[in-house]
């Protein structure tokens, strides 16, 4: 069921069905984003959310904001433009895996390392799952992908780790299992004035659960809420504890001069002014 | 003056307030100059991480409102071709100053070169129509600058200024136009109440009002083919009509856009079929052949793309040869050869060892044609 809350941001007519396949964590996502936005009491006529290509790239055609969906991996680069040309827009991103941190790689590390305000939230699924199940930047080593048929030899990409080497000043991470958890870094990111990163760890039931043995969707999302660590409780755990398992919650928040804002100060003093 | 700052003088006095781009020979003076002038006319400035977010970051600061440019060359341009296509189906303003340089590839980054005519036209992917300008001197490097944006704003459409080497680095005495004494044209803006908004309606006259994000607005913007709303369809009808008014509100308007420099053509029976720095050789090579009494005149394509079939349909009535010199090795001839389907004899010049045609060389051309 849609619950008015969500209903009153969703597109009114010819958007659905939506493309996403039944047990899809992109759902589950969407809403929780639409939920920080709400508490937020933000002005919908102010948000532009933009994204790549890719199935979590489909979700801005859903949602009643300004809504700009590019090319592959670029949608950070559009945001730069346009958060440059309008500062005062809100802009959220939503990006997957591989868009983000594959051919949008570039445009990643240079958004954090500028600080330009935006939120990127990258649905990591572990895999490309629009065109059918390919290895992915953050596919686990020895995963099965239809690309690697006798598993992944390449390491994965700690999204979160590359955010905040790349200069990003708030990054968490959640995944679907725990969306309120999900709700609350959307809802911590958009105040923040910089470049925030959120990793929101998904199912992908149609492609990576059925390629690497998950049975069904409740046990993919059984395997987030086992491998799942707060932030707090992986600080009292070892290294041979935390194997196999990933972090989630805030893990980096620092404040740092925001790049539109440096650049209307050097608009002024171009201009003769302070 | 230099060609790269009548470009920058150019844009600045057609509106421009958003720059993004990378370093790149021989077009990185357009960048160096705007960083300066921008942001003291209230505009940005930023050097992106490669050219493919440099063009993403153009389109995004259109959509955004601001009158949106990049500069780059051969390398750079093949980068762009993925955001140019972009903009062709999303239709959003743009204009790309792609100062040619010998090619392929890294190739001769400091000579000059006319290498990328076709890639303009053809180089990103999908069946589209694009606009392209080509300056021959420093003062049409300011008047071509702001037609292409004015062409940008009125039909939706990336613009390219398809200049070379030789014409961004020439240095000339000019007179700029002030103020009031060139036309300024903007974006249409929507009107209507937001419900009822079409960003891609083709009603009148086939470019929808284009509604800037943040103003109240709210629609979908996507490079997949889209309804008149902006939203993604792959019901024939619709993509036709997408597909086919992008092209159409192009060739529909040729009137408008093509524009072509004619000289001495009254009775001319050779003509020199020419653009960019190659016009400046062929103006002087033909001035003396008519001191001689040979009746050659000038075609000057200061809008190269879309190509003027028509006016060359109708010019070959009288022309016997159509001599076409260019720093490739044929590229807009082939436009000419199918546009005059055999009425007229065409030759070409070519050069690809990064200098100039020179006039001489033109010179011996129309002998040999006339003997």
């Amino acid at each position: 069921m849609i619950s008015e809350k969500m209903r009153k941001y969703l597109r009114p007519t010819k958007k659905f069905p939506h493309v996403w396949c039944p047990g899809c964590g992109i759902g589950t996502i969407m809403g929780a984003i639409v939920r920080a936005i709400d508490k937020l009491k933000l002005d919908a006529d102010k948000i532009v959310m933009v994204s790549g290509i890719g199935c979590t790239s489909r979700m801005p055609v859903y949602l009643d904001f300004n809504t700009l969906h590019t090319t592959h991996g670029r949608a950070l680069a559009f945001s730069t433009g346009l958060k440059l040309a309008r500062p005062e827009l809100h802009i959220i991103v939503v990006t997957g895996d591989g868009d983000a941190c594959a051919i949008g790689g570039n445009h990643f590390i240079h958004s954090a390392r500028r600080n330009i305000e935006m939120t990127m939230i990258v649905v990591n699924n572990s895999i490309y799952g629009m065109t059918g199940g390919q290895v992915s930047p953050t596919t686990p080593y020895q995963a099965y992908g239809t690309t690697a048929k006798l598993g992944n030899i390449e390491r994965p990409f700690d999204i979160c780790d590359l955010a905040i080497a790349a200069g990003a000043i708030y990054v968490g991470r959640a995944t679907c299992y725990h969306s309120t958890l999900m709700e609350k870094l959307v809802y911590d990111a958009l105040q923040k004035d910089g470049f925030s990163v959120i990793e929101a760890i998904a199912q992908c039931p149609t492609f990576f659960g059925r390629l690497n043995d998950f049975k069904n969707v409740v046990e993919m999302v059984n395997w987030q809420k086992a491998n799942a660590v707060p932030v707090k409780k992986a600080e009292k755990m070892s290294s041979e504890e935390l194997e196999g398992k990933f972090t989630i919650g805030l893990l980096h928040d620092v404040d740092f001069p925001e790049y539109t804002n440096l650049y209307r100060k050097l608009m002024k003093r171009a201009q003769g002014g302070g | 003056m230099s060609g790269a700052e009548a470009i920058a003088s150019g844009a600045i006095a057609a509106g421009l307030r958003f720059f993004a781009g990378y370093p790149i020979t021989p077009s990185t003076e357009i960048a160096e100059i705007l960083s300066i002038k921008l942001p003291k006319v209230g505009g940005s400035f930023i050097q992106m991480e490669d050219e493919i977010a440099s063009i993403s970051a153009i389109i995004g600061a259109s959509i955004g409102g601001a009158k949106s440019m990049t500069a780059t060359s051969g390398p750079g341009f093949s980068l762009m071709m993925e955001g140019l296509g972009f903009a062709c189906m999303a239709e959003i303003p743009i204009v790309v100053a792609n100062v040619q340089r010998g090619g392929p590839s890294t190739g001769l980054p400091t000579k000059v070169g006319q290498g990328d005519v076709l890639q303009t036209r053809w180089g990103t992917h999908g069946d589209h129509a694009i606009i392209a300008l080509s300056p021959s001197s420093v003062y049409e490097c300011f008047t071509i600058t702001v037609r292409a944006f004015n062409l940008a704003e009125r039909y939706r459409v990336p613009v390219i200024i398809l200049t070379d080497e030789s014409v961004a680095h020439m240095r000339e005495t000019v007179v700029l136009p002030q103020e009031g004494e060139y036309e300024v044209i903007d974006r249409e803006l929507p009107t209507v109440p937001p419900e009822w908004y079409l960003p891609y309606d083709r009603a009148h006259g086939g470019v929808a009002p284009m509604a800037s994000f943040g103003s109240g607005y709210r629609y979908h913007i996507t490079g997949l083919t889209h309804d008149a709303h902006g939203f993604p369809t792959s019901v024939s009808e619709e993509v036709d009509d997408c597909i086919r008014g992008q092209i159409e509100k192009i060739i529909f308007n040729l009137d408008d856009i093509v524009e072509v420099e004619q000289l001495y053509m009254d009775d001319a029976e050779i003509m020199v079929v020419c653009y960019g720095i190659t016009a400046r050789a062929a103006k002087e090579a033909v001035e003396i052949a008519r001191s001689k009494g040979i009746a050659v005149g000038i075609l000057n394509l200061l809008t190269i793309w879309p190509f003027p079939v028509q006016l060359l349909q109708t010019i070959t009535e009288q022309i016997r040869v159509a001599i076409v010199p260019e720093i490739n090795m044929g590229q807009i001839i082939r436009e000419v050869k199918s546009s005059v389907e055999g009425r007229c004899k065409v030759v070409g010049i070519n050069r690809v060892d990064g200098d100039n045609i020179y006039p001489h060389q033109i010179l011996e051309k129309i002998s040999e044609v006339l003997s």
